[in-house]
């Protein structure tokens, strides 16, 4: 199987965020950045599906500044074969800018599957998957938690409001992976030494500025102070007439 | 500037959330048409949609931020040519409807994203239970789109979750526990205070429960689970991390109960009580029975 995945380079989940003086991006001085944790869920996925099948190559892409080849390597280390970066210092806010780079990277290989990541934990835009899967005219299946492949055949589950839906899809296709699809292999010391060994291939790519743009990054609106309305079950009778009275919820 | 909006309904009804998208598109200037495209096949309903937006001169398409918008916005923004203004929790026009600006929150809500949008359409989605619906809300009929393209993704089989359980992304009131609930049977006296609150509560869960197998994912609330803003959000036995946080800090109103009185969860709550989970939530469901009994 010939399987692609797509990874993103982001602020680690425990990463304070300080906004630039610019006023509209992340002060990245002192962040410290890691693979999505989503696309880790994808890589894992990639894994198993070639070691199921036997043989095959899994290709991680990124598209990211000159150190997303760290967030590549960790991919390599988990097991992937090789890697490419698109290289740019910015990443565009307008993702449809984003998919068509990568789109444009993928449609050069024929793939049993391209898997990409829910949604990347910096940016929460839940959408370079099924973009790409639209610019390659290819189906695809989001926020998927269970996938089998039988064949040439897909059949995957996913959460929807109120249940879960089980698709059935022809590959080659898209899938984005959500958490609960598997559990990501830690990389071992000897994938980390074979992993500096791996091919990464590195393409400056031009990204236009789309048809989005950041005006401002601000903190988020402190919650009003709360208070302790007491220690145990005593306190219980305050709370309720806290939460009619003042807070007005019940 | 006109604005299709794309409704979503079960059993025939429209959502909650189909409100909030048809307040928020009326304070757009310009005109709302409201469609539901009701199949499973959503890549035969984008195409119809993307279809609609074009024929229709549409300036703004606008979605709800769910399992199924968050599936179906891509796909008609893609077929559109553009990409989508995702998540919302703010929308405003400036320049007499040349530019919007969307607002979204990033990095796990630790910061918010000011964008200005210029795509035509702008496809945008909105987070559910942000957006307050007015009273004209209600006063909305959609057109039901027919849905004739067929998609290569299809259904098997739709495996509904038990019934008389309300899913977190939907629930007004939702009681999370955390590890300080010892042991998976201890949950139900959470799921009575839910059930005390009528068929308005859900039970959702830390990620830490979760990877234990105590609870489902589809419970988890978080950074890798379910970002919800429910008007009341209680969080029992949790002690507060920063990835918890993300899927929670938008609640309306937070209630926190944990024995460890320094708990981050406390720099969150507007209402704490310390102590012993086992003796304040089955006080607690007494007091709640007792209202609304
Ligand atoms: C990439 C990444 C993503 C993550 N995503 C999520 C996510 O989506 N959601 C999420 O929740 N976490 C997430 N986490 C995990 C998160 O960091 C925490 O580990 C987790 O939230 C802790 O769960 P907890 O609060 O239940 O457990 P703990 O941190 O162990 O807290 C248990 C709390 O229970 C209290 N307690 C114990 N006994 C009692 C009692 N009898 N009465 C009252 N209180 C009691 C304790 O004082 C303590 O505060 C993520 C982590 C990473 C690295
Ligand atoms: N810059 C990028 N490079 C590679 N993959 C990306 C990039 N941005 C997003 N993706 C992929 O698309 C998924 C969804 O991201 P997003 O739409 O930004 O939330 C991620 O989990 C990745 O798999």
């Amino acid at each position: 199987m010939k399987i692609a995945v797509c990874v993103k380079r982001v602020p680690d989940s425990e990463a304070r965020v300080k906004i630039s003086p610019d006023g509209k991006s992340l002060d990245e001085a002192g962040v410290k950045f890691a693979l999505n944790p989503y696309d880790e869920f994808a890589v894992e996925e990639a894994l198993r599906r070639k070691e199921k099948a036997g043989s095959g190559e899994v290709v991680v892409v990124s598209l990211g500044p000159a150190a997303a080849q760290e967030t590549i390597r960790t991919a390599l280390a988990m097991g992937a074969d090789r890697g490419v970066l698109l290289q740019t210092d910015k990443i565009p806010a307008d993702p449809f800018e984003t998919a068509k780079l990568i789109a444009n990277e993928l449609k050069t290989t024929a793939w049993d599957l391209i898997l990409f990541g829910r949604m990347a934990i910096d940016d929460y835009n839940h959408q370079v998957g099924p973009l790409v899967a639209q610019l390659l005219d290819l189906p695809c299946v989001t926020a998927v938690s269970h996938l089998d492949i039988e064949g040439t055949k897909g059949v995957a589950e996913r959460e929807i409001e109120g249940g879960i839906e089980v698709l059935e899809f022809p590959l080659p296709a898209v899938v984005t992976a959500d958490k609960g699809l598997n559990e990501p292999r830690y990389p071992a010391l000897k994938g980390i030494m074979a992993a500096k060994k791996k091919a990464l291939e590195i393409r400056p790519v031009q990204a236009a500025a789309g048809a989005m743009e950041i005006v401002a990054l601000t903190p988020p609106p402190e919650r009003k102070e709360g208070k302790i309305v007491g220690e145990g079950a005593a306190a219980v009778g305050e709370l309720v007439r806290l939460l009619r009275e003042e807070a007005k919820v019940l | 500037m006109k604005t299709l909006a794309v409704l979503e309904q079960r059993d025939g009804k429209l959502r909650k959330v189909s409100f909030e998208i048809v307040t928020a598109a009326r304070r757009l200037d310009g005109s709302v048409d409201a469609v539901v495209c009701d199949t499973t096949d959503r890549e035969g309903c984008a195409a119809t949609l993307a279809d609609k937006a074009k024929a229709g001169g549409y300036g703004v398409v606008v979605f709800a931020a769910t399992a199924t918008g968050r599936d179906l916005a891509p796909r008609v923004a893609a077929k559109l040519g553009v990409g989508v203004a995702s998540d919302l929790t703010d929308l405003t026009v400036e320049g007499g409807g040349d530019a919007i600006v969307a607002t979204r929150p990033v990095y796990a809500g630790k910061a918010l994203q000011k964008l200005r949008v210029t795509a035509r359409p702008a496809v945008l989605s909105l987070r559910p239970n942000i957006f307050t619906p007015d009273q004209r809300a209600a006063d909305v009929t959609p057109e039901a789109l027919s849905v004739t393209a067929s998609g290569r993704v299809k259904v098997r089989e739709v495996k509904p979750a038990p019934a008389g359980t309300l899913d977190v992304a939907e629930a007004q009131v939702i009681i999370s526990g955390g590890r300080g609930l010892k042991e998976p049977a201890n949950f139900k006296v959470l799921e009575e205070l839910a059930q005390a609150f009528g068929g308005r509560a859900a039970v959702g869960a830390s990620r830490a429960v979760v990877d234990a197998g105590w609870r489902a994912h589809a419970d988890q609330v978080g950074q890798t689970g379910k970002t919800v803003s429910p008007s009341l959000y209680i969080a029992v036995g949790i002690s507060g991390a920063i990835q918890h946080l993300a899927g929670m800090r938008t609640s309306k109103v937070i209630v926190a109960i944990n024995k460890d009185k320094d708990a981050p969860i406390f720099k969150v709550a507007d209402y704490g009580v310390v102590g012993d989970l086992f003796e304040i939530v089955p006080k607690l469901t007494d007091e709640i029975r007792k209202l609304h009994g």
